[in-house]
């Protein structure tokens, strides 16, 4: 019995003793490597400073977007193989990037790369955003006013350009215009040009539902908390383009939205007759909306239960990756989002980016240096490209890349179709709304005016005022 | 050997000391002084004295957080301990399949808050889906949806806290007031309450600082909806911190009154239970 107690404590001894000696071993190992990496004048570093291609940094990428999290793991691979420089990708849940990106560059082995999402965003995050004027990076921009500049400095590349609007099933449009009791006069969906017209065609259908084998004409209206994004900021951006365009003196309507601190609010009744053809004809009742995601619409929608939903381009990866996906990929088309404002017959599709990448300024030289290597790698290597074009489906706004290798998904050529029909893109100004708080408040108050709890009135009301007292916070 | 015990005290309790200090006392420490100071990372943090707490105050969703918080706590710190305390009289009655009973009722405890926050969700929006709203139709539906979740979930733990105590209430004194011509219910006041009242004063202060403290099931069923308006305190700070730019300061001051304020709950609630605990 003695024996077997001091064999036990032998082991006690010997397993406390070996946590501490491997918890000091890699303490150790961390503080001889940070500092060659940060101290320039070591030899090491100045060996790797010569050999300018693969320098001795490393990458860390936080990516923003979940849907492609595997291609950027492959990218990351490859690029490793190629150039031995380790590239690390960590992508954050959907939206939670401002929280991981918070709690990870605050870590000692900080993100390299990340994202800002415009002007605001630069706002919250200019102490670690590095100015990337003399980089190629910079250069390769077709549009050099679409980054975000502060002064003289260039702190935000955009590196994918979206488009987004009302995303339709030819195949049940098809079948709804050969109906022979139709109410409507035109013939296909492409005739549909304004507000008028999408209601009576929307209308209609609801009411032919069942020959048309749809459960209802849009997706579920997403209101669960966290999936409102496609009201509070997308359809949201549409009442407020048209105000902010209104006011004169202004390059954009960005910076017409950024230098006002109240808004009026003005076309509030055009984002009220969009979300109500939505809610009253989609396939789930009002009151459930509270419960319904992003990724449930897109079902609906790939599943053919719905014939149109609200989304961008990026979507049709979802929509393709539905098990028992039943839209075919040339039927799937896009239309603007029309809201019953005056002249929108020359409204195209809403066309703009909140994605730019911003190199860590608080990482080590080296570390930036291998991140700006990397990032022009994958937007002017032929193998890169290939990677933008085909993998990623990015639009990206870089003279790299020649026509034919633009992205081949049907819902990315169909933003390129739009934006070369001559009409007016709608610009992303949501990029100009205050905080992340104001769209919430405005997407809480959708969720209770769906379930019946607030007029619209109220919904007015709460805009407008939860724009104003965001505006003030963000001034301090 | 009591001499070398002492020599050694400090060796022997140093790993101790040291994983205390990493895990509670610097972070504790720390959030303190954040609390005082306008920061977007923890390492660079700037001196704004009191401001952070006038803030605190003057936002409204901390003050409707508090008060739902403290709603939500009252209703289910009672309902918990009464239904957990029957379960218990129930269960020390030496009836058929007690055990299997008393298993089935500590289960729903084993499962995660985020977890049992989903399963809830469902459950509960499979039920309101019948009359065509959802969780988040009013912040009524909310309140009881958690209350539900939080009994359904503590009372199995409570009730095994409170068999103890009834088991160890000695048989003699029942027997001996049954004699005096006691009815069952004087038994229970006069001789079964005063004697597991440590059991009382355990379950109250699991129960009232767990409900206070709540933050996974309230993130997971409603997460706030509608309008923030099922948001409790734990899930209103984590919000103001990871929500706000520029207001990380403000959450951390609301963190650390929300520490003092359970804290001093707990004491008063401990004192005075106490004070009613008897000797056996």
């Amino acid at each position: 019995m003695k024996k077997v107690k001091k064999f036990l404590g032998l082991l006690l001894v010997l397993t406390m003793v070996s946590a501490l000696v491997a918890a000091c071993g890699k303490n150790n190992n961390e503080e001889t490597s940070s500092p060659s990496a940060s101290n320039s004048t070591s030899p090491e570093a100045s060996k790797a400073a010569e050999k300018p291609a693969a320098g001795k940094g490393s990458v860390y990428f936080l990516n923003f977007k979940p849907e492609i999290a595997e291609v950027y793991e492959k990218i990351a691979k490859d690029y490793e193989a190629e150039t031995g420089v380790k590239v690390k990708v960590v992508t954050a849940a959907s939206g939670t990037y401002e929280t991981t990106l918070k709690s990870e560059i605050a870590k000692s082995d900080a993100p390299t790369i990340f994202q800002i999402n415009g002007p605001v965003g630069y706002g919250n995050w200019k102490d670690y955003t590095a100015d990337l004027k003399g980089t190629k990076l910079y250069e390769y921009l077709s549009d050099k006013s679409l980054a975000v500049t502060s002064g003289e400095g260039v702190y935000g590349i955009p590196y994918v350009v979206e488009g987004y609007g009302i995303i339709y099933n030819d195949a049940v449009m098809k079948k709804y215009f050969s109906l022979a009791d139709k109410a409507v006069s035109i013939s296909a969906a492409t005739e549909i040009n304004n507000f008028a017209t999408l209601k009576a065609v929307v209308e209609d259908m609801t009411a032919k539902k069942d020959q048309l084998g749809i459960k209802g004409v849009f997706s579920s209206t997403s209101l669960n908390a966290g999936e409102q994004w496609r009201w509070q900021s997308h359809l949201a951006n549409l009442p407020l383009y048209y105000e902010f365009k209104d006011q004169p003196g202004f390059d954009s309507t960005v910076l017409a939205g950024l230098a006002s601190n109240e808004i009026s609010f003005k076309y509030g009744a055009n984002f009220k007759n969009t979300f109500d053809l939505y809610i009253n004809n989609s396939v789930t009742k009002p009151g459930l909306l509270g419960s319904k995601s992003v990724d449930d619409s897109m079902a609906e929608f790939a599943l053919g239960q719905s014939a149109m939903v609200q989304n961008g381009n990026w979507a049709w990866g979802q929509i393709n990756g539905v098990e028992g996906n039943v839209v075919k990929s040339e039927d799937i088309k896009f239309l603007p989002i029309y809201t019953g404002v005056a002249g929108e017959e020359t409204q195209g599709l809403a066309i703009g980016t909140e994605n730019y990448l911003s190199i860590n300024s608080k990482a080590s030289a080296d570390n930036q240096a291998a991140s700006i290597a990397f990032l022009e790698w994958l937007f002017s290597s032929d193998k890169g490209k290939s990677y933008v074009s085909k993998d990623l489906g990015f639009i990206a706004p870089f003279n790299t890349f020649s026509d034919s290798e633009k992205p081949a998904d049907p819902l990315a050529k169909e933003v390129s179709n739009w934006m070369g029909k001559g009409l007016t893109s709608v610009a992303w100004t949501f990029a100009a709304f205050p905080s992340e708080d104001f769209k919430n408040y405005f997407g809480d108050a959708l969720l209770e005016y769906a379930q019946g709890n607030k007029t619209w009135d109220e919904v007015t009301t709460i805009v407008k005022d939860s724009w104003k007292s965001e505006k003030e916070k963000t001034k301090k | 050997m009591e001499k070398s015990i002492k020599k050694y005290f400090a060796f022997f309790a140093l790993p101790t000391i040291v994983a205390f200090t990493i895990a509670f006392l610097i972070p504790f420490v720390l959030g303190i002084y954040l609390s005082f100071t306008e920061f977007t990372t923890v390492n660079d943090a700037s001196w704004v004295g009191l401001d952070n707490y006038t803030k605190a105050f003057s936002n409204q969703e901390f003050v409707n957080a508090l008060w739902f918080t403290v709603k939500f706590t009252i209703v289910s710190v009672i309902s918990i301990n009464v239904l957990a305390f029957f379960l218990a009289m129930l269960l020390t009655k030496g009836r058929r399949g007690t055990n299997i009973f008393r298993t089935a009722f500590f289960m729903p405890n084993l499962i995660g808050g985020i977890v049992l926050g989903y399963i809830w969700q469902l459950i509960l929006n499979g039920i309101l889906y019948k009359y065509e709203v959802t969780l988040t139709y009013s912040a009524k539906y909310g309140f009881w949806g958690l209350v539900i979740l939080m009994c359904w979930q503590m009372i199995g733990y409570m009730m095994i806290i409170y068999i103890a105590g009834i088991q160890n209430v000695p048989k003699d004194l029942i027997e001996a007031a049954k004699i005096d011509g006691s009815s069952s219910f004087g038994i229970l006041r006069n001789v079964t309450i005063p004697l597991v009242m440590p059991a009382i004063t355990i379950c109250l202060f699991l129960t009232l600082s767990n409900s206070f403290k709540l933050f996974d099931q309230n993130l997971a069923l409603t997460n706030g909806a509608p309008s923030k308006q099922t948001a409790m305190l734990a899930l209103d700070i984590f919000n103001t911190f990871y929500g706000k730019t520029g207001y990380e300061g403000v959450g951390q001051a609301k963190a650390v009154m929300f520490f003092l304020l359970v804290a001093i709950i707990a004491i008063v609630q401990l004192v005075i239970t106490r004070r009613k605990e008897i000797e056996n």
